[in-house]
């Protein structure tokens, strides 16, 4: 079985929209989302959800009133000024329950959190996990690494060959979770300045993780120049420059259809086409 | 001598778990492989720093060796700074596993062979 | 006037926006402020090119056990919620990347054998571009910690006004950059993942009661999407900024919009007076 992980570093770069146009190319897989912060593809694969699951995060903590004898230890040793005349603001919270641990009265509750819900769906291109982290939650590596689970767990069960991941944006903990043992990092770019600067953060993270990676190029036409210093810059480090995906408003009108725009008439379906083959020569299927 | 795998189920035909730090179970044998006791790994649960905790959990119950899968470099540093033998390589059922290492068919660690994993990303306090 | 610029989604347009504003104000003003509170991928130097003029570096407090009070107790690493302490018969082993410095183990150590010490998460760094005060967090590499450098970078200036550009999302560094502004414009694209994305970043700015009011960027004849949620949200619609190749071209080369036509330094100073007005009615 292989995975491939769909990154950009930058956000906006067309990661999700390229992710979903791979899930139609591909055969006998399994669909994953991993940006479990603010989670885009099942918008474009008309997901049916299966199984609905929570997802629990760290304990919080309440002060039950009843016990609280006003003694104000709490707030004293709060290093996040969560605790305000004996009230705590979840905001704010760390959870690391020093509070919890200290109070004289056994006045601190733990209190379950449910910070999010993962989903197992079917589509018409295969089978498909998704997540939702909840609002104000700390994103969460822990919620990207049971969407991987699953997806895993899935292809296990269904016999399918392979995994198609839509990473998060950015190189912080959750993308490093969403890349873990994976085959291939598929990284997303567009010829802009921006997203030149994060490209070589995205490299250094995939190349000290030892994953194997590759780049796409959106939107290259905008600005060939650019597209030019990105093909160099991959070139010196060894890493494949293995589609370029030209600019075309099309795309944009797939995503207000809801549909993947490998489906539409579009410069870009054959770009997308030639992606395909090439990410599946990089990965020998 | 305290021989743990880490485990998806509580019995010895559960499958053993590849992820050492999020396993649900430890199985602990003796050198004859008996099971002396199920460990439930509270470790798990951590939001991050997961092998850490888990590694807390197996020095509490003195093991002495642990078969396991994919294990990260703060759970490889926290393993082998406690002198607990790490072999990789579970495949198939626990007791399946336990019979790969008496017939010496595991591999030892010496190097965390998985990714740093992440965890919820938080606050902290700055220091003025 | 502390304006956070905000969006659920990535890639909307925020440092754009946020520039663009800061770079129209201070063609008449002084005391404008440009912070980049995206301390993991920074990216608002590219379009202000400042001239940068000192840095500080940002701690946080970690544990340091001394071995000679120590009694391996274990009881720190059972009380650490986060994993950064491990004790074995003999040691106790620090992991102070897992660290969110909050003192339990210093304080119920029952043999007073930990010390809080410093660690480095990053450096602020401010300096000019132009006229405007220009100020950034630079997150450590490695350090997973972002939400006390964005604190550190706001506290870092004092300006008559400040645009705050945040991260995209709506978790923590987000939370710690809207937290306490005056208000909060979000950035949206007319495409389902842009309504997608900036409902998920009304509630998180309304659970900070920050008012709020949205821009359209790269519109298109699609907009309606955005608008029927303003609507029904009471949301204040700012602007709208078309979808336009010779904008992307410009953006690709880090050349701001106020520097491509002049009207647009009319049109986001008529922004941040129709914001001065929502934030005092």
């Amino acid at each position: 079985m292989k995975e491939i992980t769909i990154i950009s570093g930058k956000g906006g770069t067309g990661k999700t929209s390229i992710a979903a146009s791979i899930a139609v190319l591909a055969e006998n897989h399994v669909i994953a989302d991993c940006d479990v912060d603010a989670a885009n593809l099942h918008l474009l694969l008309n997901p049916c959800i299966e199984s609905k699951n929570n997802f629990w995060g760290m304990p919080r903590v309440e002060i039950d009133v009843d016990k609280c004898t006003g003694c104000g230890l709490c707030e004293e040793l709060c290093h996040y000024g969560a605790i305000k005349s004996g009230k705590v603001d979840v905001l704010c919270c760390e959870g690391c329950l020093v509070c919890y641990h200290a109070c004289p009265e056994a006045a601190v509750r733990l209190v379950e959190n449910l910070a999010g819900e993962w989903f197992i769906c079917s589509t018409k291109f295969g089978p498909f996990v998704h997540a939702r982290l909840g609002i104000a939650q700390d994103n969460s590596g822990k919620l990207v690494a049971e969407v991987r689970k699953q997806a895993r767990e899935l292809a296990d069960r269904e016999g399918k060959e392979l995994i198609i991941t839509d990473g998060p944006p950015g190189i912080g903990c959750p993308v490093i979770s969403s890349l873990g043992g994976t085959d291939l990092a598929l990284v997303v770019v567009e010829p802009t300045l921006s997203s030149i600067h994060d490209l070589s953060r995205v490299l250094d993270l995939t190349s000290h993780f030892g994953v194997k990676a590759a780049v796409c190029i959106n939107k290259w036409d905008i600005n060939p120049e650019n597209t030019r210093q990105v093909e160099k810059m991959c070139s010196e480090v060894n890493v494949p420059v293995v589609g370029h995906i030209g600019y075309d408003p099309a795309v944009i009108a797939a995503a207000m259809k809801g549909k993947p725009v490998i489906q539409m008439v579009s410069t870009v379906v054959e770009d997308i086409i030639s992606l395909w083959h090439c990410m599946q020569e990089e990965l020998g299927i | 001598m305290k021989i743990a795998v880490s485990a998806a189920g509580s019995e010895v035909s559960a499958p053993a778990e590849e992820r050492f730090g999020r396993c649900a179970y430890f199985l602990v044998f003796d050198k004859q492989g008996n099971l002396q006791e199920v460990i439930n790994n509270e470790g798990a649960a951590s939001a991050e720093g997961a092998g850490i905790k888990t590694t807390q959990v197996l020095l509490r119950h003195h093991v002495d060796v642990v078969l396991t899968g994919r294990v990260g470099p703060k759970a490889m540093t926290a393993l082998s700074s406690s002198g607990v033998s790490v072999y990789t390589g579970v495949s198939g059922t626990v007791a399946q596993t336990l019979e790969k290492y008496k017939n010496g068919l595991m591999e030892p660690l010496a190097v965390p062979n998985a990714r740093q994993h992440s965890g919820i990303k938080g606050s902290g306090r700055v220091v003025k | 006037m502390i304006i956070s610029v905000a969006s659920g989604k990535g890639g909307t347009g925020k440092t754009t926006i946020a520039t663009n504003i800061a770079l129209a104000l201070s063609a008449n003003n002084q005391g404008i402020a440009y912070i980049d509170c995206d301390v993991e991928e920074p990216n608002g130097h590219i379009f202000l090119n400042p001239e940068m003029q000192d840095a500080r570096e940002i701690y946080i407090e970690v544990p340091q056990i001394d071995n000679e009070k120590c009694t391996y107790c274990g009881k720190c690493a059972d009380l650490c919620a986060f994993g950064a302490l491990l004790c074995t018969e003999d040691s106790v082993i620090t992991f102070p990347e897992f660290c969110h410095g909050c003192g339990g183990c210093q304080y119920f150590c029952p043999a007073e054998a930990v010390t809080p010490i410093p660690k480095k998460i990053g450096r602020v760094e401010k300096g000019l571009s132009g006229n405007i005060i220009f100020a950034r967090g630079c997150l450590e590499v490695g350090a997973a910690l972002s939400p006390p450098l964005v604190d550190a970078v706001k506290a870092r200036v004092n300006a008559d006004i400040s645009i705050l550009d945040a991260p995209p999302g709506t978790s923590c560094p987000v939370i710690h950059t809207v937290r306490g502004t005056d208000f909060c414009l979000l950035v949206t694209e007319p495409t389902p993942f842009g309504l997608n994305d900036l409902n998920l970043a009304v509630q998180m700015v309304r659970t900070l009661r920050v008012p709020c009011g949205v821009l359209i960027n790269r519109a298109h004849n699609g907009i309606g999407l955005i608008e029927q949620y303003c609507q029904k949200e009471k949301l204040p619609l700012l602007m709208t900024i078309p979808l336009s190749k010779r904008i992307a071209e410009a953006y690709s080369r880090g050349v701001p919009l106020v520097k491509l036509d002049k009207q647009w330094e009319a049109d986001f100073r008529q922004l941040y007076r129709d914001i001065e007005e929502l934030v005092a009615g």
